[in-house]
């Protein structure tokens, strides 16, 4: 017990002097959480661009209601030059020209982006019919109430969030047993601690609770700064990412002591690590949204550590699902874990 | 005297090549005991034998008469092993590093002190090992092969690539430890090194044992000759070929030398004649013994 606490101790210390850690776990993986808040902060309401040539009295006289809807889709210009206009939308600078003659409402658009064109001749259309239907003075036979399945809050940071922690504490675990041990073969610091009268176990617990502790701050890091700067909205079960991160701990780190093992230098296993961990990353949704990327890859990464991690934490900490949408990703981690801790106990080495 | 360390027919086969082979060694209570050998000898393999860290293809290596091969447990604490000068945890400074070995031992707080007075290093207690000299990392080294007060202590060539005033200060501190009454087991190639400290020398080439004595008894036993110098003038040459057990003369850069294996009535001659102004008397040294022993040929 002594020994194993001041391993843990002397480790811990080891660990937060390290510059390159703070920056390659902290520091990098919350630039890419930064970088994705940015740049789909306004994802969802992209709104199409349309001139107004002279006057259009369908737009100008629409109710007060129903015109601050047409703002929210549109950002209206207005122009008297009809052939200024029409370039413009040649150009693709403009998605769209409108005109009325009469009760006649004439749209100009370009065939060159034609999801563009649809929408906003079916926005546009809609709201023409509804300027018939006021006109006829009669209530609408029909109305439409449209209404997304998620939660109204579920913007695109809540997808991001969770993925890119997913990949940083993978990354975190990896290195942080693969590392250690091809360093201490080479400064012969294992042989030193063999020749003390020290258990193996307690070597490689001192060394989990060491990247457990590291997880849970990762963690702590990365809800601060997504439910602070970046309106991240946890919901109800969130805490279930305690117990998954442990799991993926367990798991990661078992990767990292077989890539530390078949390793003769740093470099060789930092590399591993990297050849194992990025393409990892991808494949489980840590970078990009799994629910629009295909088929084969959602299947794909059930079949990864990292995207039955992903998953677990997507479901418990923004999805809303209870507690119990942790137990299939955590016990796949644990068996991730048994499996290559069995290896990783074959391949280990104490000395080159 | 009760011998605290034995080996039988160690050997240590690396494919074709035989680096250990049947090496018999005992070393008894309280000795400084040095392995002296040329790169490539099998030193550092025979150590490792011994210390339980590697192990033999034949034989056995015992410690207080207990196995040492596979890690046993209960002979951890009785012997310290000092391995090369960077064996340490990362950005840990002095006094954390020794602290980590203490608690591994179960020692009390302070013994890190007694450690830290030991081999010097009171002013460098909070600077991180990384930022320690070369003879600091070292003096570190051995302070963490003794902070479980062990009664065998090994040292493998601990005062390589140190300066002169640094290995005198480590020879010192060596010195102590044998003092009080630790075996210690020494390797190195520095021959001086094993002259002033070692009790018992072995000389160990090509996985063998060639011999083992005392230093002094290893260099009568070569019985080689010495050499007397005198600056030229001091007597003339054809009557210094004349004194009695003066073998033969020469005369190198205003330097007359005779060569003699008796060089007791060879200066009381020079003596009479007044010629000892100068005068220096080099006798064989470990160094001589160790070439004799092992060849003269370069290795790289």
């Amino acid at each position: 017990m002594n020994g194993f606490v001041a391993l843990a101790r002397a480790q811990w210390k080891g660990f937060w002097r390290d510059k390159q850690n703070w920056f390659w776990l902290m520091a990098f993986p919350l630039m890419f959480l930064v970088l994705f808040g940015f740049l789909f902060r306004d994802a969802g309401v992209s709104k199409s661009t349309l001139t107004e040539i002279g006057s259009v009295a369908v737009i100008d006289q629409l109710p007060a209601e129903a015109r601050s809807q047409f703002d929210n889709l549109f950002e209206v210009t207005k122009t008297t030059d009809p052939a200024k206009a029409l370039e413009e939308v040649r150009k693709g600078d403009v998605d769209a020209a409108v005109e009325q003659r009469g009760n006649e409402v004439i749209l100009h658009y370009s065939q060159a982006d034609q999801v563009k064109a649809a929408t906003v001749r079916g926005t546009l259309g809609a709201f023409v019919d509804g300027a018939n239907v006021a006109a006829s003075g009669k209530p609408p036979a029909f109305t439409l109430n449209a209404t997304a399945v998620e939660d109204e809050s579920l913007k695109p940071i809540q997808f991001i969030a969770p993925g890119l922690l997913g990949w940083a504490v993978a990354m975190g675990a990896v290195f942080n047993a693969a590392m250690p041990f091809v360093n201490w073969r080479t400064n012969k610091l294992l042989r030193r601690i063999r020749l003390a009268p020290v258990r193996t176990e307690a070597l490689v617990a001192s060394r989990l609770l060491v990247s457990i502790a590291v997880a849970f701050v990762q963690m702590g890091v990365f809800l601060a700064v997504g439910v602070g700067l970046f309106d991240l909205r946890l919901t109800g079960s969130w805490w279930m990412a305690v117990p998954l991160l442990l799991c993926a701990t367990l798991a990661f780190m078992a990767i990292g002591l077989i890539a530390g093992a078949i390793s003769k230098t740093a470099e060789a296993a930092s590399g591993i690590a990297n050849v194992i961990i990025m393409p990892m990353a991808f494949l489980s949704g840590s970078f990009i949204p799994l629910d629009q990327a295909p088929g084969w890859l959602q299947t794909v990464s059930k079949f990864l550590p990292l995207g039955q991690l992903n998953q677990g934490l997507l479901d418990t900490m923004v999805r809303g699902d209870g507690p119990g949408a942790a137990l299939v990703p955590m016990a796949a981690l644990l068996g991730f874990a048994l499996v290559f801790g069995l290896i990783a106990a074959r391949v280990f080495r104490w000395e080159d | 005297m009760t011998n605290v360390i034995e080996t039988r027919g160690l050997v240590k086969r690396y494919g074709d090549l035989t680096a250990v082979d049947h090496v018999d060694i005992t070393v008894p209570q309280g000795t400084f005991f040095g392995l002296l050998g040329p790169n490539g000898a099998g030193k550092t393999t025979t150590l490792e034998m011994i210390e339980g860290i590697r192990e033999p293809d034949e034989g056995e290596a015992r410690i207080f008469g207990e196995p040492v091969w596979p890690r046993n447990r209960a002979l951890l604490p009785r012997i310290g092993v000092q391995l090369q000068a960077s064996a340490f945890f990362e950005r840990l400074t002095v006094d954390e590093q020794l602290r980590c070995f203490a608690e591994l031992y179960g020692m009390p707080r302070s013994r890190i002190d007694t450690m830290i007075e030991l081999v010097g290093l009171q002013e460098k207690r909070k600077v991180r090992t990384e930022d320690l000299s070369g003879g600091q990392k070292q003096r570190l080294s051995i302070a963490c092969s003794l902070i479980n007060d062990p009664e065998i202590v090994f040292l493998d060539e601990p005062t390589a690539a140190l300066d002169p005033q640094a290995r005198r200060n480590l020879w010192d501190v060596l010195r102590a430890i044998n003092a009080e009454g630790r075996t210690v087991v020494l390797t190195t190639h520095y021959m001086d090194e094993a002259e002033i400290l070692c009790d018992q020398i072995a000389i160990i080439d090509h996985g063998t044992i060639l011999t083992t004595d005392t230093p002094r008894n290893l260099i009568t036993g070569l019985g080689a000759a010495y050499r007397i110098l005198l600056s030229e003038g001091a007597v003339a040459e054809a009557d210094a070929r004349q004194l009695p057990g003066v073998e033969s003369t020469t005369i190198d850069n205003g330097t007359l030398a005779l060569t003699t294996h008796d060089p007791s009535p060879v200066l009381t001659a020079l003596a009479e004649r007044d010629a000892l102004q100068g005068l220096q008397v080099t006798s064989a040294t470990l160094e001589d013994v160790f070439l004799t022993l092992t060849g003269r040929e370069y290795r790289a």
